[in-house]
């Protein structure tokens, strides 16, 4: 094959574009890993920002590769920053080194210098100057044409995305177009040793979509019809996109007036007969958990999906960490069996929010899915998600039955569930303790009765092969879960690549714990290293407290704000896998 | 029954077999009745009524009524209610509660209710304080009420949830008296009636923690003048009368929150076929 | 005089035009005295003051009787009634109910007494004034008649009354602090 080795080329490519507000960074961004995505590669594009609701600095970070790829790179190629205002802000999350390019526009002065690596390549853009003499034309196109250029996008793909996005806006389209065309023209002799390797596949029928979206597709995919919520970062994309693609099916979302309401008007139209969700972050989780007790205790199905970022308090909205594990797990007052999952990528935020709903309804429980803002905000190329079983199906009273008990004491725990609007079967769900008919009681017999019931249910649903991702086999493990999953898998396989063996195993079901399957999946393991993004290192904790593991234990877990890097865990491991 | 002259269920039958847990003179009794005489009299089917509530003593209500019934957590009735009413608009769904539930803890659920207008009826039996944990002041107790977590009173202004609920943009707003069974009943049909959020609020005398209370019932009287829907003059009516005005004291026309459900124009394909390149 | 009588038949009771209506009327009295005076009774038994409750029962019973003796007057006149049904009417509140707030759970049968006899006399009082009213002659008959019941029943509960001991001074001391249930 011609074209198998060609060393002037990547299988990946990362990209920063930045700017101040109004500068577009992140229609350039989007559009970039878009016609990536059309010419046949795969990708991903974060978002970063600071605190300002307009203006202020912003970085779109994207990476490009010619196979599926799970998060960003432990450093990036190109930065082009279409100005330097307080961009040293994003020097953690921009690491740059003698590999990389920084490209910025003379008429903006220098770089600030925590930015720039030792031995970081410089090139000049007159970017400002470039779109001047375009009518109507923008540094941001400048810069997309000239970085599309470097990495070798090809033009038609690149333009294609252009009029995806900008649609009808014909002469923006053209401005831009002109603009592209320009930034490619001064890059038409610029050396580049970031060149993407010619892609392999096509992108058609690929999927370009946010773990938010990802997520709110998967439970209306599971039935969801009814979503109250108020506007929470990093959810509200979420919540967002379903509002009008609930309309579109037949349901609806209401903005309630605080979280306390979001979910009590989810439980209400569970009550009702509709599967329900609500999504928020760990702040609106905090305010809801009194209320998870409540469909505990009422024994009503509802989701509520958590967009983790760092806590505790306010902490920073805008910035990923797995923190909200504890609460998620811990945070319901009483014994309050529940039910705990956490999608593992952008991709599996769509099957396991599909899968909570399932596991609500079959259960008839609440489901926390903790997502994180580092999956609900990234834009990722994937392939085609396959069709999953998961359906809510949710066990319904014959109307007109004879001494109907709402709370009958059944083998699995679970008890058909009336619908008001069935006759013969007026009941009260009840947050009280009470008997088999709903009527509140304080008598410890009913209590146990009940409280072993609720805990029977979470037993009666065989929660399938998704209830971990495992991967590889290896006397050494990594034990991990969530967002972390994407940069675990890439460590494992540079590891791999220096002939070290190691296995993957990513929880999906956190809770209920399954200490029996995740001892099954650790067989022949002798060292496992926990990876997380906490300070605490709750899930090490947790995996202690509720798991009797053979293998030695090693707690990797590092705070929010910096994503995790593969670079870091694949030395961890590296360090740990030494006899 | 022995003899089904008619298939609709008479006011006893929308009352349960479970017995209240009030006090034996608590205003909450009467209530009861009141609740179950306005079903009857609209003639409602008790699978199609939903009786929602939070905590306190009047929030005992759902399990006294032969309905379909919710007893959630302190203070979110109104919620619960509202999630219930969106998502299926054939049922007749009524919050009851307390003042504490009401107009303390669940404060801002019940001014968004009122702004929201969803086709909802609210109860509060107000007894200006709080039974169940033995005798606090609640947001509508009188300032100088004595009591041992405020010795002396809270030295606070009443609330004054009429007047808010007109403000908050409640589509119906009345007061009734316990011991007026029937005028109560009467309240109550018509609130669940008119469209949108319907509030009533109930004077219910707390005969263990209020015994002055009992004077309620020579102090209520019917509202002198008829029902108005200005909600100016309604507002100005209620802040200048001394709380025992009986009636329904306002009646507004505005169009109740209901979203369209239930008819899908787009299917999954369709949404999915946004996200594919 | 109450404001809002809950005796008071109201403006828009129905009227009594016929001796059907009268005995319609009386037959929903009875109804709804039965079923408070049952609740009653269950809110005592509830409260355990199982004395006032028997009571309670007692003249729930009573009125039971009563009601079903009207209902096979109104039924050879060719007038059904399910039970409960004449309260389906607006303003049909029986005159023979009290407000619930004399109760307490430390009552005295003397006070349940006390209740029933205030609820005679109000039912003789309404059916005597209908006796001495304008109403057609065979109305005001039956007016009469059920006004020499009613009298009758007050008669009994002073009576019983009479033979019981007035409660002490501190009949509704307790002791112990009130619970706290939620």
């Amino acid at each position: 094959m011609a074209l198998a080795a060609r060393p002037e080329t990547s299988p990946t490519v990362s990209i920063a574009m930045t700017g101040s507000g109004g500068s577009g960074v992140m229609t350039a961004g989007n559009m970039l890993l878009e016609a990536a995505a059309l010419a046949g590669y795969y990708g991903l594009m974060s978002r970063t920002s600071g605190p300002q609701i307009r203006g202020g600095e912003a970085a779109a970070l994207i990476r490009l590769a010619g196979d599926p790829i799970d998060g960003h790179d432990d450093r990036f190629d190109l930065l082009i920053s279409i100005d330097w205002l307080n961009l040293e802000r994003f020097a953690d999350e921009i690491p740059l080194d003698g590999e990389s390019i920084a490209i910025g526009d003379p008429s903006q002065g220098e770089p600030p210098a925590a930015m720039i690596g030792p031995g970081t390549k410089r090139l000049a853009l007159p970017m400002k100057d470039l779109a001047k003499k375009i009518p109507g034309g923008r540094a941001n196109m400048i810069a997309l044409g000239y970085v599309a250029s470097l990495i070798g996008l090809p033009n038609d793909a690149v333009a294609e995305a252009v009029r995806h996005t900008l649609g009808t806006e014909g002469g923006r389209v053209t401005a831009s177009l002109a603009g592209i065309e320009a930034g490619r023209l001064a890059a038409a002799n610029v050396p580049c040793p970031h060149k993407l390797a010619p892609s392999r596949g096509r992108g058609a029928g690929r999927w370009l979509i946010t773990g938010n979206e990802a997520a709110g597709y998967g439970a209306l995919k599971g039935g969801v019809r009814f979503v109250a919520a108020y506007p929470i970062t990093p959810a509200t994309e979420l919540l967002e996109w379903m509002s009008p693609a609930l309309s579109g099916l037949g349901g609806v979302l209401v903005q309630a007036e605080d979280e306390l309401a979001s979910i009590n008007m989810a439980i209400g139209a569970s009550y009702g007969g509709t599967p329900a969700l609500t999504a928020t972050s760990g702040p609106g989780l905090a305010l809801m958990t009194e209320s998870l007790g409540l469909a505990v205790a009422a024994e009503v199905p509802i989701v509520v999906v958590d967009v983790m970022r760092c806590g505790p308090s306010t902490g920073i909205p805008t910035k990923s960490e797995q923190s909200d594990l504890n609460l998620a797990l811990y945070g319901v007052h009483g014994d309050a069996p529940h039910v705990v999952v956490a999608p593992n990528s952008v991709a599996d935020c769509l099957a396991t929010t599909q899968w909570a709903v399932h596991l609500a309804e079959a259960m008839q429980v609440p489901v926390v899915v903790l997502s994180d803002q580092s999956m609900g905000q990234t834009r990722m190329v994937i392939d085609p998600p396959r069709d999953e079983e998961f359906a809510g199906k949710r066990a319904v009273a014959a109307a007109n039955g004879q001494d109907y008990r709402r709370y009958a004491l059944t083998p699995s725990g679970v008890s058909p569930m009336a619908i008001p609007g069935a006759p013969g079967l007026m009941y009260t769900a009840d947050g009280l303790e009470h008997n088999e008919r709903g009527t509140p009681s304080s008598q410890a017999k009913d209590h146990i009765a009940q409280l072993d019931k609720r805990q029977r249910k979470l037993g009666s649903v065989d929660f399938g092969p998704h209830w971990a991702e495992i991967e590889g086999d290896g006397e050494i493990a990594v034990l991990t879960w969530g967002s972390c999953t994407g940069p675990v898998r890439e460590a494992i396989a540079r590891a791999r690549d220096d002939g070290i063996a190691v296995k993957l195993v990513s929880l999906r079901l956190l809770s209920p714990p399954h200490p029996d399957r995740l001892a099954a999946a650790l067989k022949g393991v002798k060292r496992a290293l926990v990876v997380e993004q906490t300070h605490s290192g709750q899930f090490y904790r947790y995996l202690r407290a509720e798991h009797a593991l053979a293998a030695e234990l090693r707690a990797m877990h590092c705070p929010g704000a910096q994503p995790m890097r593969p670079g870091d865990i694949y030395r961890e491991l590296v360090e740990w896998s030494r006899p | 029954m022995n003899a089904p002259v008619t298939t609709l269920p008479s006011a006893k039958d929308f009352k349960s077999d479970t017995k209240p847990v009030w006090c034996p003179g608590c205003g909450d009794h009467g209530v009861l009745t009141s609740l179950a005489r306005a079903l009857a009299d609209l003639t409602c089917r008790r699978e199609e009524v939903a009786i929602v509530s939070g905590i306190g003593c009047s929030s005992r209500m759902p399990a006294y009524t032969n309905c379909y019934g919710f007893h959630g957590v302190h203070g979110r009735a109104l919620a619960v209610a509202t999630g219930l009413k969106v998502s299926r608009p054939d049922l007749t769904v009524i919050a009851t509660g307390g003042d504490g539930d009401g107009y303390s803890i669940g404060g801002n659920h019940f001014l968004h209710a009122c702004r929201r207008n969803v086709d909802l009826t609210y109860i509060v039996m107000d007894n200006h304080v709080y039974g169940m944990t033995k005798g606090q002041s609640s947001p509508t107790t009188e300032p100088d009420w004595d009591n041992a977590l405020t010795p002396g009173g809270t030295g606070l202004r009443p609330f004054q949830p009429l007047v808010i609920a007109l403000a908050s943009g409640a589509n119906f707003v009345g007061r009734a008296f316990s011991g007026d069974v029937i005028g109560t009943a009467h309240i109550i049909a018509e609130a669940v009636k008119s469209p949108g959020f319907s509030f009533v609020e109930i004077l219910s005398p707390c005969i263990t923690f209020r015994p002055e209370q009992r004077d309620w019932k020579e102090l209520a009287r019917p509202s002198p003048v008829p029902v108005t829907n200005d909600a100016a003059r309604a507002a100005r009516r209620i802040m200048t009368d001394d709380g025992f005005n009986i009636g329904i004291l306002y009646a507004g026309n505005r169009k109740p929150y209901q979203p369209e459900i239930g008819r899908a124009q787009r299917s999954l394909q369709d949404l999915a076929r946004e996200f594919a390149l | 005089m109450t404001a809002v009588d809950p005796g008071d038949p109201g403006a828009d009771a129905p009227a009594i035009s016929t001796v059907e209506d009268l005995l319609a009327r009386a037959y929903a009295m009875e109804i709804e005295a039965t079923e408070r005076y049952a609740e009653f009774a269950a809110q005592l038994e509830l409260h355990s003051n199982v004395d006032v409750a028997d009571l309670f029962r007692k003249l729930a019973g009573a009125e039971r009787k009563h009601a079903e003796a009207l209902a096979r007057d109104l039924a050879e006149r060719g007038v059904a009634v399910a039970p409960g049904a004449a309260l389906a009417a607006p303003g049909a509140e029986g005159l023979e109910t009290t407000l619930g707030d004399a109760l307490h759970y430390l009552m005295t049968p003397y006070h349940a007494l006390q209740i029933a006899l205030r609820n005679e006399l109000r039912a003789f009082a309404f059916f005597s004034n209908l006796s001495h009213s304008a109403a057609p002659d065979d109305i005001r008959r039956l007016a009469s008649e059920f006004a020499q019941e009613e009298k009758l029943h007050v008669e009994l509960v002073r009576e019983l009354l009479a033979r019981l001991p007035k409660p002490e001074e501190d009949w509704a001391y307790d002791p112990d602090e009130p619970r706290m249930p939620d």
